[in-house]
């Protein structure tokens, strides 16, 4: 191996940084799926009949449903008998004061970079965080409700918020959608739940931060988020989890409704642990996130820097039903060492003058592959659908693959559809080019991820762009500065 | 300012190593310009890449010297902060990277390795502004990435305008002028001759005497079979214009 390569793989075999375990006394359900399971999960949530019902349905057209396997991932099967579906910390904590949270808890999350306390929080973002199953806090509540504003957990939202919940849970993504949203329907433990009325401009920036902790434990989270007509919010979700020699399950499920006039943006650093060097461990990150844009002049724009997770199956999609509603998706997916990742997206074209744009950008490293996969849908009623899709791939070394799947379903003749896609390779011409003008590889490496992602980087939230760069650094490059 | 003794260097491919270099000499002080002809294949480039730390290639024997030190025992980019330039005979595609970026990035590395703080933006747009019309470049490449979609003459301008930028002790120029239309090998050449110190010196690798009508070297030398046979000066191109290269082939057949 030359040095250049020996480099090239130091600097894209650094450790995950996120890998500890909170010693914290933890409250969990029995190993296993069963209908008791389901009614074990709804009563810890102290949940209304309806939504049992709901689930029970859910789990019972999920017994009838098979993984797919059409995806270009590779894994061992899944035993989900052997899966614990419910673990929340024993230890309930007051959302007044956080003198009385496990002082383990709260130095997990000061390790994670991520403040309970509202005084030394950014000023403009509000938090939900979600430790394995249960939300443990959300901050600025009390400020955002002066707006109208409702910005809770989701079983919280189940409990007060009943009558919104049970009108638009299941309807962008419907139980029996597929495999993982049907067993998510199931088994849904906590996630964030945001509505933000008619005519209000949200504030602040809003987030849910997912950790998984538990041992054996899936995290089985659903967000729900409604923007009424005029509306504006911007969201955004982190992720990390313990570095664990086995592969645990993560089967999240994202409704997003946006209506007249109404815009949704949300953004997505995923980081979950990513499995050793040798593909040993790491989580399965197999995700439906959808959003309907049912309003005329609505729009949703999707952003995900996704950095992690062994496998990563998930397709952020818009379905622009209302008239000149616009679809966005903006995208980078870094896989490195064994990683697999099939991530994109789908455009639905559904109402007139509806637009849609994707930009995705796919970085392959290590040993890893990368696939990008991607579907534009015009419905005969489609008049003067626009698309746009632009699909890029960087290769680092020789080892990784890339791969693009587009599909484009046309129905509709004065549609205008378009597709670009470029590969391109960090070889050794190109980082002896750089050297040879006084740049060492490490800076080079990371001028060139850079450039390669600047369009996506663009759009994160001004206060994430930033964490967002240093974890692509990171999860390629070692400790450029 | 460099100095090449008995210069050998293989190349290891699959097929086992291959000696290119084989045995080449070569002195440059400050202030001088060299050019250096030969046939096809002969190892002009493979000499720009061993001179500049190019990986692939072994040195079996002879020594390398800039500016008193062991270039060999320098990375790449150490050799470049010392002040060695290469223009490549093919120049990379940068996508994603501007041309302002990519050489603030190395005009600040350099600077760095000198001590030296970061250059201030303004002072950097004025040195971007004043080089580029040294080179008759259009201001539209300041935010053009490097090289992507340039045609053959502009990528080959591009270079003139990094060294002109870079302000380099040694320039090594590979076969620059191939490409360049007569308006570009003028202004390329005006380039360099406006760069041209007491202080600093040129290689330049060429298959063309037109382009030292423009460049008066000081010494034209020939290269053959990985070595130098035959040195003079400004003449001797003209003489292998007319009498093409069979007559060194048989010279250093004869030495052999
Ligand atoms: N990677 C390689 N593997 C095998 N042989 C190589 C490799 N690189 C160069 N060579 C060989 O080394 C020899 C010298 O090549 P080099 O590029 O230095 O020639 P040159 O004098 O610059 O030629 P030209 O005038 O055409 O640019 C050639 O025979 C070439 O085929
Ligand atoms: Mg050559």
């Amino acid at each position: 191996m030359s040095t250049q390569e020996q480099i090239l793989e130091e600097l894209t075999t650094t450790d995950y940084k996120y890998g500890f375990v909170t010693d914290i006394e933890q409250d969990n359900a029995p190993k296993g799926l069963t209908e008791d399971t389901v009614r074990f999960i709804s009563a810890k949530k102290e949940e209304p009949e309806w939504m049992l019902e709901w689930r029970l349905k859910a789990f019972r057209d999920w017994q009838k449903m098979t993984e797919p396997t059409w995806a270009n991932v590779h894994y061992p099967k899944v035993d989900f008998q052997d899966i614990i579906y419910y673990s929340a910390p024993k230890q309930k904590i007051s959302l007044d004061s956080l003198d009385d949270v496990d002082p383990e808890l709260l130095k997990t999350f000061e390790k994670l970079g991520i403040s309970l306390d509202e005084q030394k929080r950014l000023s403009g973002v509000a938090v939900d965080i979600v430790f394995d199953s249960v939300s443990v806090k959300t901050t600025f509540q009390e400020t955002l409700k002066q707006k109208g504003i409702i910005f809770c957990s989701m079983s919280e939202a189940i409990r007060e918020h009943g009558e919104l919940v049970k009108k638009y849970i299941g309807s962008v993504v419907p139980q029996k959608d597929n495999f993982y949203a049907g067993l998510n329907s199931a088994v849904f433990s906590d996630g964030s739940f945001c509505y933000i009325p008619k005519g209000v401009r949200c504030p602040m920036e809003l987030s849910t931060y997912f950790r998984i902790n538990s041992a054996g434990s899936g995290q089985f989270e659903r967000t729900l988020l409604i923007a009424d007509e005029g509306s504006y919010v911007s969201y955004l979700e982190g992720c990390t989890a313990p570095q664990r020699d086995e592969n645990q399950l993560h089967a999240a499920v994202v409704e997003l409704i946006a209506l007249d006039n109404a815009e949704i943006k949300y953004s997505t650093v995923q980081n979950w642990y990513p499995g050793d060097k040798e593909g040993k461990g790491g989580i399965y990150n197999f995700v439906t996130k959808r959003g309907i844009c049912k309003g005329n002049y609505s729009k949703i724009s999707w952003t995900q820097v996704e950095t992690g997770s062994a496998i990563t199956w998930k397709y952020p999609s818009c379905i622009l039903a209302g008239d000149n509603s616009i679809g966005e998706f903006y995208s980078v997916a870094v896989t490195n060492n064994m990683q697999q990742a099939d991530t994109g997206t789908k455009m639905i074209h559904i109402g007139k003058n509806t637009k849609s744009r994707i930009v995705s950008k796919g970085i392959s490293a290590g040993r890893s592959q990368n696939s990008y996969r991607g579907l534009v849908k015009v419905h005969r009623k489609a008049e003067n659908a626009r698309n746009f899709s632009q699909c890029d791939s960087l290769l680092m070394g020789d080892q990784c693959g890339a791969h693009t799947f587009p599909y484009l379903e046309i129905s509709n003749n004065s549609s205008k559809v378009e597709h670009e896609a470029t590969t391109s390779k960090i070889g050794e011409d190109l980082l002896f080019y750089f050297q040879q003008r006084g740049i060492d590889e490490e800076t080079a490496v990371s001028m060139i991820v850079n450039g390669f992602c600047k369009e996506v980087m663009d759009n994160l939230p001004m206060e994430f762009a930033v964490e967002a760069r240093k974890l692509l650094a990171i999860s390629l490059e070692g400790s450029v500065g | 300012m460099l100095q090449i003794k008995n210069l050998h260097a293989s190349i290891s491919s699959d097929s086992g190593a291959k000696e290119i270099l084989k045995g080449l000499s070569l002195e440059v002080n400050a202030g001088e310009v060299h050019a250096i002809m030969g046939p096809n294949g002969t190892g002009k480039s493979t000499l720009a890449a061993v001179l500049t730390g190019k990986e692939g290639y072994d040195i079996t024997e002879g020594t390398v010297e800039f500016e008193g030190k062991n270039l060999m025992d320098l990375s790449p980019e150490e050799r470049a902060q010392q002040g060695l330039f290469l223009a490549f005979q093919y120049p990379v595609e940068i996508p994603g990277v501007s041309n302002a970026n990519f050489l603030k990035a190395a005009v600040n590395e350099i600077r760095k390795s000198k001590g030296m703080d970061n250059i201030p933006p303004n002072e950097f747009l004025k040195l971007m502004r004043e080089k580029m019309e040294l080179v008759e470049m259009s201001k539209d490449f300041i935010s053009r990435f490097v090289n992507h979609g340039y045609s053959g003459g502009e990528k080959k301008r591009n270079e003139i305008f990094q060294m002109a930028m870079l302000d380099p002790k040694l320039a090594i120029l590979d076969e620059t002028d191939s490409g360049l239309d007569i308006d570009a090998l003028r202004i390329v050449a005006n380039g360099v001759n406006k760069l041209r110190t007491k202080e600093n010196a040129f290689v330049v690798i060429t298959h063309y005497q037109r382009l030292l009508d423009y460049i008066i070297p000081d010494f034209v030398h020939v290269m053959y079979d990985g070595k130098i046979v035959k040195s003079g000066d400004k003449d001797l191109a003209l003489e292998l214009e007319e009498k093409g290269y069979d007559w060194i082939k048989e010279l250093s057949n004869v030495e052999i």
